[in-house]
């Protein structure tokens, strides 16, 4: 089963690529762009048929590794 | 006084650092990742690099293999533990660091001289060191400290700061932060002060032909606190 994961930066942490990617679509004439922010995506292939089980696993893996809770959250989707 | 320096696949300070410490009088040994177990050390260097290829997020991958257990548990006995740039960003990938260090604020790699002020000489790496500021080298492009400001404010309590970058008279503010780290912060301990952690190099300022030899200072200091 795959699980697909989002990672993004929590609200308040500095993005500066996130930054300079709305500042360069600005600068091609996307004006409305307020604001950017980058992350991250997983496809997690987990041996699991269980869907409940498979997102729980990866809810811990995002826990231990895939996420620094420090300065990122995580959403499985 | 022995030491051991941790080589990840892609840390590249490694033999710097051998030579630096052996220079000084350390009884050095090289450990791979891969080992389980740590011959026995009175220090433990993680080096700089770019361990893993800064995959995921840089010392993520590297804080989950195999000797990190043994370097944790040397560091809850007591150890020292010294991580320098990647080594550093390991430590906090492994907890026993608070933070995390973000990408630089201008998205630049900085390979550059840099000041750094000591903050706190009440620990096994400054105590007695003869200068309150060295002149030590970065070379990063994730060196930018962050934390939250619950464990700003204990840090700051704890007196967990341990050098934070500056001009060459000492001053503290953006135009002597390289990074954006918050409050100019290069290095931090753990709450005994027994892990320290920091971006600047001193195994690069040891020759004064070569570079200068403020690191020199720092590593004949932790010798002199051992004895």
């Amino acid at each position: 089963m795959k699980i697909k994961v989002i990672v993004t930066l929590k609200n308040g942490v500095l993005d500066p690529q996130g930054k300079a990617i709305q500042q360069t679509l600005n600068g091609m004439n996307f004006g409305n762009v307020e604001d950017v922010r980058q992350g991250k995506y997983f496809e997690i292939e987990v041996k699991e048929k269980d869907e409940k089980k498979a997102k729980s696993l990866v809810d811990d893996m995002c826990k231990k590794l895939l996420a620094n809770l420090v300065i990122e959250d995580y959403k499985i989707v | 006084m022995r030491s051991s320096v941790i080589i990840f696949p892609g840390s590249n300070c490694d033999r710097d650092m051998d030579v630096a410490l052996k220079k000084f009088g350390f009884k050095n040994q090289m450990v791979w990742h891969n080992d389980q177990s740590i011959p026995k050390s009175d220090l433990i260097v993680l080096p700089g690099g770019f361990s893993y290829g800064d995959y995921l997020r840089c010392g993520s991958i590297a804080s989950k293999s195999k000797i990190i257990k043994s370097v944790i548990d040397f560091a809850n006995s007591g150890g020292l533990v010294l991580g320098i740039c990647n080594g550093f960003q390991i430590l906090t990938e492994t907890g026993l660091l608070k933070g995390i260090l973000q990408q630089n604020k201008f998205l630049n790699f900085i390979c550059s001289n840099v000041f750094i002020k000591v903050k706190d000489k009440q620990n096994k790496y400054f105590k007695d060191l003869k200068k309150d500021i060295l002149e030590l080298h970065i070379a990063h492009n994730e060196g930018n400290y962050f934390c939250s400001d619950d464990e700003l404010k204990s840090l700051e309590d704890n007196n967990q700061i341990a050098v934070t970058y500056c001009g060459e008279d000492g001053v503290e503010n953006e135009s002597t932060n390289p990074n954006g780290a918050i409050k100019n912060i290069a290095g931090i301990f753990n709450k005994n002060k027994n892990v320290l952690g920091m971006m600047p190099h001193p195994e690069r300022m040891i020759d004064k032909y070569l570079s200068g030899e403020d690191g020199s200072l720092f590593f004949e200091n932790i010798l002199d606190n051992f004895k």
